[in-house]
């Protein structure tokens, strides 16, 4: 059955993000012939759209307001585009913007919302939402009793598809209005270099490392792989602990990532940390325990202590590459 | 000043995996033999934080836990006590049953809205069974109150709050004014420890319990009969395990045979 779908977008560095990209395929997807729309908010947003392909329709603001995300702000300028639209699905990603916007819509329509969702489907017209919970132990498929039906979507359930024409039409929305919260300060703590979303391999620390220092190894490993593919994660239990920063985090309350190859040492494989590492295309364990529940996601693993693994590791790897 | 904690209790998420299993008929979780059920982690989180408002800002400041659950719940209830809240409410009705975020705070809205004199609202940034990570949220705009999620710290001074939130890069700090709901990530550090004359002593602080008509609330707007969102399905997903453990007598063979696999599979 075809679906009406509006898809909140998110800017990154004035284009469509990766993630909004994402929303749109999957949109395309279950609209099944049905409209699909997408607003932007901030500067560079109506230029930002011609990346939109697989959208119809595009509702936009560049007002530099939309910046800096303020949910009362968005939400008055979404309803916007939902009132004109009447969209039946509404997709945002769980984003810092999509964790807030998708409740606080969902209880301005008067409906539900869906957190965190990995697979939308149309099951004999009416949409199901799937997602983990209880840590990624389990999946849960919901049903929806009112409309529209809103799902905020975990990063990298759908898959982007290249190319594609921008809509064909674009609505400007209002400009910001006004906000009950006022942002004071903002600190970045942006990693640098290659961000682990985007490495093809992360090799991710955990609490069994014993300490901070360890983790020069892992940049050790990272490097000796390649800093142009390579990228260091982190354990929530080893960033608690303050051994890394949190924008390393891989897991369910951190990032999620997909690379080709993600390299867990000394790190359990808690449901939590694996929703956030499970999708990458093979895992690697290094851990002392032959009962660790990383063996039931890895494809190779060495049981040993890393302590004289990883030397070993970061020779045989600089070795294989010539360095 | 009112502060008010929403605390939930729910299975222990360090259940593992092996002992972890649902019950396919009612789309529910067996509890783990042995398991004790716990207060979800963030709440107790967003227990610290009110506790230090409440210990910074004096002006007879009052912390107030409140859970809606089974009589069970009054464990995490008494847990929140024991950190130093001043009085517990538990929201116990089988018409509560089965609900979902919105009715989750709509009935929470109800007990807030009974106390009176709240200014201030702490939540977990999600509780750690069910991850929704929305009834914080979904109570503010019930009660119409301004929120800040995922907070790091929290600061209060003259009828505001500054709010530091984790970001996704980074933090921002956002300030607005009470009354307010937050909720608190991890990064705000780890909860007090009760001792044990504190525990004693949180076995005589008083637990009001209410009902959904003594809120004021028909059963066919709370619980699964006026949930909006339905499970239909609830199930393990399966993991593939083939794992292939690397051998070999010396880190060096173990590591070699590693890399080998991975130059093969072209993964570096
Ligand atoms: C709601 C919720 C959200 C969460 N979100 C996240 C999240 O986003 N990300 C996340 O990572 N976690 C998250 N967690 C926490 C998660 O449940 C685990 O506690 C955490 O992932 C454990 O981290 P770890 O594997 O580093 O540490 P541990 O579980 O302590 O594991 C350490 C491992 O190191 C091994 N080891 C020890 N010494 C050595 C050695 N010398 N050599 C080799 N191996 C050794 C041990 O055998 C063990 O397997 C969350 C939890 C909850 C409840
Ligand atoms: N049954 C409940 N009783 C008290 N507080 C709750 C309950 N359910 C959720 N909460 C609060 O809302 C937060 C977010 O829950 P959720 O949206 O279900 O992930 C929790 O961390 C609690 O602070």
């Amino acid at each position: 059955m075809p679906h009406n779908i509006l898809v909140i977008g998110e800017l990154d560095e004035r284009s469509a993000s990766t993630t909004t990209l994402e929303l749109l395929a999957g949109a395309s997807e279950i609209a099944a012939g049905g409209n699909v729309s997408v607003t932007l908010l901030g500067t560079g947003a109506a230029q930002a759209t011609v990346a939109c392909g697989g959208a119809n329709t595009a509702y936009t603001s560049d007002d530099a307001q939309y910046d800096d995300f303020r949910g009362d702000q968005w939400i008055s300028a979404i309803q916007s585009a939902v009132e004109s639209e009447s969209p039946d699905v509404i997709l945002v990603a769980q984003s810092i913007v999509g964790r807030e916007v998708g409740p606080r819509l969902s209880y301005k329509l008067g409906t539900a919302v869906a957190m965190d969702c990995v697979s939308i489907s149309d099951e004999g017209g009416s949409i199901k939402a799937t997602r983990p919970c209880f840590g990624g132990n389990a999946m849960a498929t919901y049903g929806f009793s009112t409309s529209p039906v809103i799902a905020t979507v975990r990063a990298k359930s759908f898959e982007v598809i290249e190319g594609g024409s921008g809509p064909a039409t674009s609505t400007e929305l209002p400009a910001a209005s006004e906000s009950r919260t006022e942002i004071v300060a903002t600190e970045a703590a942006t990693s640098e270099g290659l961000q682990i979303q985007d490495a093809t391999v992360v090799v991710t620390g955990g609490r069994g490392l014993g300490d901070a220092e360890a983790f020069g190894e892992m940049e050790s490993i990272a490097s000796a792989i390649g800093l142009d593919k390579a990228a260091v994660g982190a354990s929530r239990a080893a960033v608690d602990l303050g051994w890394y920063p949190p924008s390393q985090q891989v897991g369910l309350t951190g990032k999620v990532v997909t690379p080709d190859l993600y390299l867990a040492v000394a790190v359990s494989g808690a449901s939590q940390h694996m929703a956030g590492c499970s999708g990458s295309k093979t895992i690697v364990g290094i851990n002392r325990d032959e009962e660790a529940n990383i063996w039931s996601f890895s494809r190779y693993g060495i049981i040993g202590d890393y302590k004289q693994i990883v030397p070993a590791l970061i020779e045989e790897l600089k070795k294989a590459s010539g360095k | 000043m009112h502060l008010v904690v929403c605390a939930k209790q729910i299975p222990d998420p360090d259940t593992p995996p092996s002992a972890f299993k649902i019950d396919e008929a009612t789309n529910s979780v067996v509890p783990a033999p042995g398991i004790s059920p716990i207060l979800s982690q963030f709440d107790g989180i967003a227990a610290e934080a009110a506790l230090r408002i409440k210990e910074s800002g004096g002006e007879d400041a009052k912390v107030t836990v409140i859970s809606m659950g089974a009589e069970s719940a009054r464990a995490a209830i008494k847990q929140v006590l024991a950190m130093g809240a001043d009085e517990g409410v538990l929201l116990n009705d089988d018409a509560f049953e089965g609900g979902d975020s919105y009715t989750t705070a709509k009935v929470l809205a109800s007990a807030i809205r009974e106390l009176g004199d709240v200014d201030a609202v702490f939540c977990g940034r999600q509780a750690a069974d069910w991850d929704m990570g929305q009834v914080g949220l979904l109570l503010a705009e019930e009660l119409g109150w301004a929120s800040a999620i995922i907070a790091k710290d929290i600061n209060y001074a003259d009828g505001n709050v500054s709010v530091q939130r984790v970001l996704t890069d980074g933090y921002e700090t956002v300030q607005m004014a009470l009354p307010a709901v937050m909720t608190v990530s991890n990064e705000f550090g780890e909860p007090r420890y009760p001792k044990l004359p504190q525990i004693m002593a949180a076995a005589k602080k008083t637990v009001t319990q209410y009902s959904a008509s003594e809120l004021g609330l028909d059963a066919a707007e709370v619980g699964s009969a006026g949930s909006r969102l339905k499970i239909e399905k609830l199930f393990i997903p399966e993991t593939d395990s083939n794992v292939e453990f690397m051998t070999g007598d010396t880190p060096q063979e173990l590591a070699a045979a590693l890399v080998q696999r991975l130059q093969a599979d072209k993964l570096i």
